[in-house]
């Protein structure tokens, strides 16, 4: 059985969680940095990543981290998940793991008055998908191998490099799995190329 | 395109899962929470221990200081409004704050009434002690509850009676028939279609935070693992000896609740926490979790 690890340090967990059960893989919530050689593939889920950054920083995680992008296993982050992959982060002299060609804006969309929900059509994924967005980023610019896969207003909300996944939003906060299965078969995948 | 839904309002709360909120009265605190790993901030003019002491009637903290601490730190800022107090709430929205906690921290505005929080696009978050409390707050719209605690006590036992009872009473929801649930919400003062809710998700349909006398590392980790998603930490941070330092244990007992070696480690050399208050000796009127309705 695929194992999904979610990085469980802060943020919403217990959603990915159950959303990675809904797709019929095994979750794996990763507190420890050793757990990280357990799981095919791994979830860095929305929360603040201010605060997530103090956290691996804290518990030197981050070595651990840039080691598992290296490996091959796929990484897909939300919200802030997306902005610890991004290697550009605006109005920031470094990134955080640094993997995924493409650089974000923090809270681009505004406070949290201005958070919102908005219906998506992502490529490949669905032509409906509800998606919440919440003091959200977003990708200003994608390097060339990056495939968009949803805009929002002409911004970009979620896009593809190679095995690392990223959006804007939280899949995580509705009973619509679809984005993370696309995951689990990214996983699938790359474990087939592995064997 | 949709602002203010539930699910917006209440996501915004499960992103804090995990973390702790931390008071704060000006840039500084704020800078110093925020590099110490605190989800948010709630920007006020005094802590609880300093509203407590000071008496007279607390209102909502200077609109300055909202703006200086939004300016300061880029996590989510709270700020308390009094309850019922509809344009101190409207004031807090207008200016942008993230999230307003309509607290028993703060006088009264009415006796009777707390605010409609469905008519807002910002989220609320609301103090209760019992699953009847949780629940009417959840029904006038609130996004996020926390337990009321005593504020300003650094005394951990109020917290810990309220979270005991509100999950003992999800608990007993959860496995009820539901032909008992209509008897229950009128003995709860409870809605019934939340309690119905509740018994399909297993669960609260919002975010429980910890609050109201959380002092030590220890006190934070008490109550998660007594159930709580998160932690507010009042005067417990800027009253101790060493605010960065205890800022900074609390966050990591937070996240590592059960690694008690940690604990230990981190609970070394701290400087004192906070004079606490013993519950008894504070007479009946100065009892901050008696308001609310």
């Amino acid at each position: 059985m695929i194992k999904v690890g979610v990085l469980g340090l802060q943020g919403a967990v217990r959603e990915h969680v159950l959303s990675v059960e809904a797709c019929g893989a095994e979750a794996v919530v990763i507190k420890r940095k050793e757990q990280l050689d357990e799981v095919d593939g791994l979830i860095l889920p929305g929360g603040e990543s201010t605060t997530m950054r103090r956290l691996i920083d804290k518990y030197d995680f981050m070595d651990s981290l840039k080691e598992f992008a290296q490996s091959g296993k796929p990484m897909f982050g939300t919200c802030a998940g997306l902005i610890l992959l991004a290697n550009n982060i605006i109005g920031y002299d470094e990134p955080h793991i640094g993997v995924m060609d493409v650089h974000v804006e923090r809270n681009s969309f505004g406070r949290q008055r201005e958070s919102f929900e908005a219906d998506l059509d992502i490529a490949g994924v669905a032509e409906d998908f509800a998606a919440v967005f919440i003091r959200a980023p977003h990708i200003v610019e994608a390097g060339e191998n990056v495939e968009i896969l949803a805009k929002h207003n002409g911004r970009i909300v979620a896009a593809r490099e190679g095995r690392f996944l990223g959006c804007s939003f939280h899949p995580e906060l509705t009973d619509d799995h679809r984005l993370t299965g696309y995951f689990v078969e990214m996983i699938k995948e790359s474990k087939q190329l592995t064997i | 395109m949709k602002t203010g839904t539930d699910r917006v309002k209440r996501g915004m709360a499960e992103m804090q899962k995990g973390g702790v909120i931390m008071d704060v009265v000006n840039a500084e605190q704020a800078k110093i929470a925020e590099e110490a790993g605190a989800v948010a901030v709630m920007a006020l003019e005094r802590v609880p221990s300093d509203i407590r002491a000071a008496g007279g009637v607390a209102r909502m903290a200077d609109p300055r200081i909202m703006e200086e601490v939004m300016g300061a730190v880029s996590i989510p800022v709270m700020a308390k409004a009094r309850i019922g107090h509809i344009v101190e709430a409207r004031l807090l929205e207008a200016m942008g704050v993230d999230y307003i906690d309509e607290s028993e921290v703060l006088t009264p505005a009415d006796e009777e009434y707390h605010l409609n929080k469905k008519d807002y696009t910002v989220p609320f978050v609301c103090g209760c002690r019992d699953l009847g409390e949780a629940a009417r707050r959840i029904g006038e719209g609130a996004s996020m509850l926390r337990t009321k605690g005593e504020p300003g006590t650094g005394n951990i036992v109020e917290a810990v009676r309220h979270i005991r009872k509100v999950n003992a009473q999800v608990r007993k929801v959860v496995g009820m028939n539901e032909d008992e649930l209509m008897t229950e919400a009128k003995l709860l003062g409870a809605p019934y279609e939340l309690l119905l809710e509740i018994k399909s998700l297993g669960r609260l349909p919002v975010v429980n935070f910890a609050a109201g006398g959380v002092a030590t590392p220890a006190d934070a980790a008490l109550m998660m693992e007594l159930g709580a998603d998160g932690v507010f930490v009042g005067s417990g941070i800027f009253k101790s000896e060493n605010p960065a330092k205890f800022a900074r244990a609390i966050v990591e007992a937070t996240t590592h609740y059960q690694d008690y070696k940690l604990i230990a480690e981190l609970s070394k050399e701290l400087g004192t926490p906070m004079k606490g208050i013993e519950i008894s000796s504070l007479a009946p009127e100065a009892r901050m979790q008696e308001r609310g309705w």
